[in-house]
């Protein structure tokens, strides 16, 4: 178990070298001029070169990048070239609404599925099954943004239930949570279609299995079957998928926080990217990085959990 | 217990929405900036939210472009137009507390004129020689060379009159002298402004309370006004939705005008461009009014050459090359391009350029001219097109106002454009302090250039304004991106 942890480990830190390497490679390479950007065309090249001189721009690509990495080691993750203030606290201000959408969509998604993949196997090749399918399919061929506009349409300007976009803050904890009703479903639609597909044909796969039909002929329930042994022999590839919708969930929050005005990572993101705000852009794909990293850490030990046959050898 | 409180909230915020009369406001804005200093970014969204709310310059623009009063309270110019004394008002305050004096102008104007500053505008100070303090209301100005635009150059944001301690914060927290102090700002969401109790105009300011909510996405702008989350939202990004406001008596729609000319760029230092004959073959070929009607839903204006049909001084040129293919077709046979050449149109990530684009790509058909549209991003833009001239054609909006002088910049400026005799003429028009031939010379310069079709003139982009009915004092049209918010009044609904 150590030894599996101190490889992932590496495995971790060698992955984030990487991606901020390359990163900040791109960054360079891509045609655009962060002082540019930030003094629009108005700007004499004079005002330019002065801005860049400010912003440490006129250094050779490698000493910023050995500087910027010398910063991440103690922490410092460096100022905004276009916000002009701490980059870590940029990304704490914003953090914790991308994680709750992040947390809610991914909890929203699971409950879903897990229900309407139950649900078509449990009546596999009846009319249930056939409109879950159904509804799935139709699930995942609609884009994220086409259905998040419908639901501001429907439920912010014609039933006013909802507030249409924006987020009144944390103090406000009732209109924080209804600001995030809609972009949770928004969020999720898409990915519990997916994984409620994956659900039923996993439990199919499983209903085949000799155990299922023992435990039929004992006499237990057939809910019982379902959900104490179906399911649980039937996790691994839900899991699998899960690990995986997460990484999308988390960049799909880019869109969805754009078409709801929200102030999250995603967001940030756009605009850092926008502006050539090369410290910004590091440190959230860094932070991503780590994020996606860790779940699928997480989803490696959820294997051993599910199944001890999956455990690594001690 | 919940519901009744539920019920007792939403009846009282009923009630106050007919007993008193509103006593603040929420704005949309399509673009966020990230600073919210104007004397550091261009960003056009800081000019509209900060300059005369919450920084105040030495002068100020009106809404139909005159120059008027501000922290300066009055000026005297020399005969030989290169003395400047401005008296400056009495008693006035930064929102830290510090007073206003001659030493702050001082400090502010030297402070965007030095030589390591990064002013986005920091040619508007160029013509300044020094700046003395001669007693503390009582700033004295000299310029190396007459400035035509001095007066309405000093009341852009880019010389905003700052605090001296506030300089390093005023990036997130700013601090000016204006009717309205920063309250909050949400990055991302919403940036708050205040009433200033304090300003000496602050008896006939109406509204306590200004919300910028920051909305990117048409959609969700729509939304937001629909469900009356927002009260205006000015320079409104998408005109084909403007109709369902136009029926909603909620609404009122209003079209004003903007500095900003959207032409069709050519690179004047690349070949075919360089012939003369060939620009004015494309000219030909551009029919306006169907990228009018094509991409801003007939709601623009059509230009023959550089200049905003609303100014006094505006010349109609759009007659200069009517549109006629066949003669487009001769001249560019007689220049030598063949039919079939291939020429790049690289557009910005604008809806007026990305619509435009693809109509003029069928109208350079007819006339025989392939046009291969790339769409590029801003960043892209900026290095590639602008800074580079790496590029055939494009399409962009120039918003600053009195900029005829683009053209007498020299051939590194992204038209690629150089002429000897256009630089004399701006010379003539920049230094020309009597306003009756100064009008006379631009006139001159809007032929000029519509003569030589240095570029393809298309339109002057339209301020979309959809505000609610009972809201007065919007400024509908934007001689410079401000939107002064002492103005604005709720009016009673019934």
């Amino acid at each position: 178990m150590t030894r599996f942890f101190l490889r992932r480990s590496a495995g971790f830190v060698a992955t984030l070298f990487g991606v901020s390497f390359v990163v900040f490679w791109v960054m360079n390479v891509v045609p655009g001029d962060p002082a540019l950007v930030i003094l629009g065309i108005d700007s004499t090249p004079e005002a330019q070169e002065a801005l860049r001189r400010l912003l440490g721009l006129d250094q050779p690509f490698a000493l910023r990048y050995l500087a910027w990495l010398a910063g991440m080691l103690v922490g410092d993750f460096g100022t905004s070239y276009a916000f002009r203030v701490p980059v870590a606290d940029l990304i704490v201000e914003r953090l914790p609404l991308t994680l709750s959408l992040a947390m809610t969509g991914m909890t929203v998604t699971i409950v879903l599925a897990l229900g309407l993949g139950v649900l078509a196997a449990a009546n596999h090749n009846r009319p249930v099954d056939w409109s879950v399918m159904l509804v799935s399919q139709v699930g995942i061929a609609v884009p994220a943004f086409w259905l998040s506009i419908l639901l501001v349409i429907i439920f912010a300007v014609h039933l006013r239930w909802l507030p249409p976009g924006g987020f009144p803050g944390w103090s406000d904890p009732l209109g924080a949570a209804r600001a995030l009703v809609l972009p949770t479903i928004a969020l999720a639609a898409v990915q519990s279609a997916v994984l409620a597909r994956v659900v039923r044909a996993s439990l199919l796969e499983v209903a085949r299995l000799d155990f299922v039909r023992t435990a039929r002929a004992s006499g237990l329930a057939r809910s019982r079957i379902l959900w104490l042994h179906m399911l649980p022999n039937a996790l691994v590839p839900i899991v699998t998928i899960v690990g995986m919708q997460f990484a999308n969930v988390l960049t799909g929050t880019i869109v969805i926080e754009n078409v709801f005005s929200l102030p999250g990572l995603g967001r940030l993101v756009f605009q850092a990217i926008s502006n050539r705000d090369l410290p910004l852009v590091q440190a959230l794909v860094v932070l991503f990085a780590t994020i996606v990293v860790v779940m699928n850490f997480l989803v490696d030990i959820a294997y051993g959990v599910i199944d001890p046959k999956l455990r690594p050898a001690a | 217990m919940k519901t009744i409180l539920a019920t007792l909230l939403l009846a009282s915020s009923l009630l106050t929405g007919v007993a008193f009369a509103k006593t603040d406001i929420s704005i949309g804005m399509q673009q966020e900036p990230t600073s919210l200093d104007p004397t550091a970014d261009a960003t056009a969204s800081i000019e509209t939210m900060m300059t005369g709310n919450v920084y105040e310059q030495l002068t100020a623009v009106q809404e139909d472009g005159s120059v008027a009063a501000s922290l300066a309270r009055e000026w005297t110019i020399s005969d030989d137009g290169l003395t400047y004394v401005f008296k400056l008002r009495d008693g006035v305050k930064f929102h830290d507390g510090s007073p206003l004096s001659a030493e702050t102008v001082k400090f502010s104007l030297d402070r965007a004129m030095a030589k390591d500053s990064a002013n986005p505008s920091k040619s508007i100070f160029e013509p300044i020689e020094s700046v003395t303090v001669v007693d503390p209301v009582t700033v004295e100005m000299k310029l190396k060379r007459k400035d035509a635009f001095f007066l309405f150059n000093l009341a852009s944001g880019k010389a905003s009159i700052m605090s001296p301690a506030a300089i390093a914060t005023n990036a997130d927290k700013p601090i000016g002298s204006g009717p309205y102090r920063f309250a909050s700002w949400t990055r991302g969401d919403r940036l708050t402004l205040e009433k200033n109790p304090d300003h000496r105009d602050a008896t006939g300011v109406q509204v306590e309370r200004v919300t910028f909510r920051f909305m990117s996405d048409p959609a969700a702008a729509t939304a937001a006004l629909m469900a009356e989350e927002i009260d205006a939202f000015p320079g409104f990004p998408a005109p084909e939705l403007l109709p369902q406001f136009q029926s909603d008596p909620r609404f009122s729609v209003n079209v004003g005008t903007t500095e900003g000319e959207v032409i069709l760029a050519f690179n004047n230092s690349r070949k075919p461009f360089t012939d003369i004959r060939v620009r004015q073959a494309l000219s030909y070929a551009i029919d306006r009014k169907a990228i009018i009607d094509g991409a801003m839903y007939g709601l623009a204006t059509p230009i023959g050459s550089f200049y905003p049909p609303h100014h006094r001084a505006y010349v109609d040129l759009t007659g200069t090359y009517p549109t006629d293919v066949d003669k487009a077709k001769a001249l560019l046979a007689e220049a030598g391009v063949a039919e079939g050449t291939e020429l790049s149109l690289r557009v910005p990530p604008f809806p007026y350029a990305t619509r435009s684009a693809e109509i003029i790509q069928s109208q350079f058909a007819k006339a025989g001219i392939q046009v291969k549209i790339e769409n590029v991003e801003w960043g892209f833009w900026l290095d590639e097109i602008y800074k580079k001239l790496n590029y055939d054609m494009t399409i962009i909006a120039h918003t600053s106002p009195n900029d005829l002088g683009n053209f007498a910049r020299d051939a590194s400026y992204f038209y690629g454009y150089d002429n000897a005799e256009y630089h004399q003429l701006w010379d003539r028009i920049q230094t020309e302090t009597d306003t009756a031939h100064r009008d006379e010379l631009s006139r001159e310069a809007q032929k000029f250039l519509a003569r030589e079709a240095v570029h393809g003139f298309l339109f002057q982009l339209p301020a979309l304004n959809v505000v609610r009915k009972e809201l007065t004092g919007f400024r509908m049209s934007s001689p410079v991106q401000a939107q002064p918010l002492s103005a604005l009044r709720w009016q009673a609904s019934n």
